[in-house]
């Protein structure tokens, strides 16, 4: 409160021959004490007191504490709705979470498929190279008396007891699409040219495939009536090794959906 | 002289004993320290002029205090307590700087 009440001039002060600033005051009063002087002393470690208390009060306190209700329901209400915002977006992301699982499940699985597919497609098609049980079959034409009809029979014999990769010579792969023509030299497969002794390399069944050839009036009968001789081993570990670039379809589309 | 002393055995007490606030006083004790400083400058200011008087300090040290107290008690009793001391600051603060700046030019003339 401004205080609006004139005070006489203290009467020890020296003759008014100045009028007195206020400098002069403070500068007087920090050499002569006065009972306004102590009254104002003891307010003022008072006041000294009571801040340095709520300071400190101020500075120990946690959030909540000294607040009023008012204030503290607010607060409640903040927290109560942050946490069930925090609510929702635990629900919404254990949902996704969920959903990504259960998606990278069923893909895993489909990509297992596809490469089970693949490796099963692989060597029917004669793109990768196979190995199994199966007969290795020579057949020796000493007198060029064979043709091309005799190892195609053979062939054939083989496919309907259920072979599942072919190779001659360890040079071409048999697969449904592979061609035989004659040539001079022998006969030519796929474009290759292959001269006796033909070695074939099947994989399947090896009892199965030996009993195809050897039956009466079979391929081994044939080869033999024909002037030529034919030795089948029966293998546990063929190898088919020779592989060929799959070749896309230019006609055939496969119809999507099946 | 003695005031300053006041002040300085005024905060060293207050910084030994570490007194506990009581909870029912929380609320007011801030307030009070703002209106008590208000009345404190607003003395120094007097002081200065010319025109101090002990008795006009006390009265409007207390009295400052306990308005301000009772403001905000009233405050809180009509819920609207939070707003009501810091109006109070507002205005206690807005005296502090004019008496500040009164003291500014008596000290320093400018």
């Amino acid at each position: 409160m401004p205080e609006d009440r004139p005070q006489e001039p203290e009467s020890s002060r020296p003759g008014p021959s100045r009028p007195e600033t206020g400098r002069d005051r403070l500068l007087g009063s920090l050499r002569r004490p006065s009972r306004g002087q102590a009254i104002a002393g003891v307010l003022v470690g008072l006041l000294g007191f009571a801040a340095v208390t709520q300071v400190r009060v101020a500075g120990q306190d946690d959030d909540y504490d000294g607040l009023r209700e008012a204030e503290l329901v607010q607060a409640l209400n903040g927290l109560q709705a942050a946490s069930r915002r925090a609510e929702r977006d635990i629900s919404s992301l254990e949902e996704t979470r969920d959903r990504l699982n259960s998606s990278s499940e069923r893909r895993s699985a489909a990509l297992e498929q596809a490469r089970t597919e693949i490796a099963t497609l692989g060597v029917l098609a004669g793109t990768t190279a196979a190995t199994g049980p199966g007969i290795r079959v020579t057949v020796e034409d000493p007198r060029r008396t064979l043709d091309l009809d005799n190892l195609l029979d053979g062939i054939e014999e083989l496919r309907n007891a259920g072979v599942e990769a072919i190779e001659i010579n360890d040079q071409v792969r048999v697969v449904a699409q592979t061609s035989f023509e004659d040539d001079d030299n022998g006969i030519r497969v796929d474009g290759v040219v292959l001269g006796a002794p033909y070695v074939i390399d099947a994989i399947g069944s090896p009892d199965t495939l030996a009993g195809a050839l050897s039956f009466s009036k079979g391929f081994i009968e044939d080869v033999e009536d024909d002037g030529g001789s034919v030795r089948v081993e029966k293998v546990d570990e063929v190898d088919v090794s020779v592989t060929r670039s799959p070749t896309a379809p230019r006609y055939a589309e496969p119809v999507p959906g099946q | 002289m003695i005031a300053i002393l006041g002040l300085v055995v005024g905060v060293l007490l207050g910084l030994w004993l570490t007194p506990d606030v009581p909870l029912a006083f929380e609320p007011y004790l801030p307030i009070a320290v703002v209106a008590a400083l208000d009345a404190v400058f607003g003395a120094f200011r007097a002081f200065l002029d010319g025109i101090f008087d002990d008795k006009v300090f006390v009265i409007s040290f207390v009295s400052n205090v306990l308005i301000a107290a009772v403001i905000v008690f009233l405050g809180d009793q009509l819920g609207v307590g939070a707003q009501l001391s810091t109006g109070v600051v507002v205005v206690l603060g807005i005296r502090i700087f004019s008496n500040v700046a009164a003291i500014r030019r008596h000290l320093f003339h400018a």
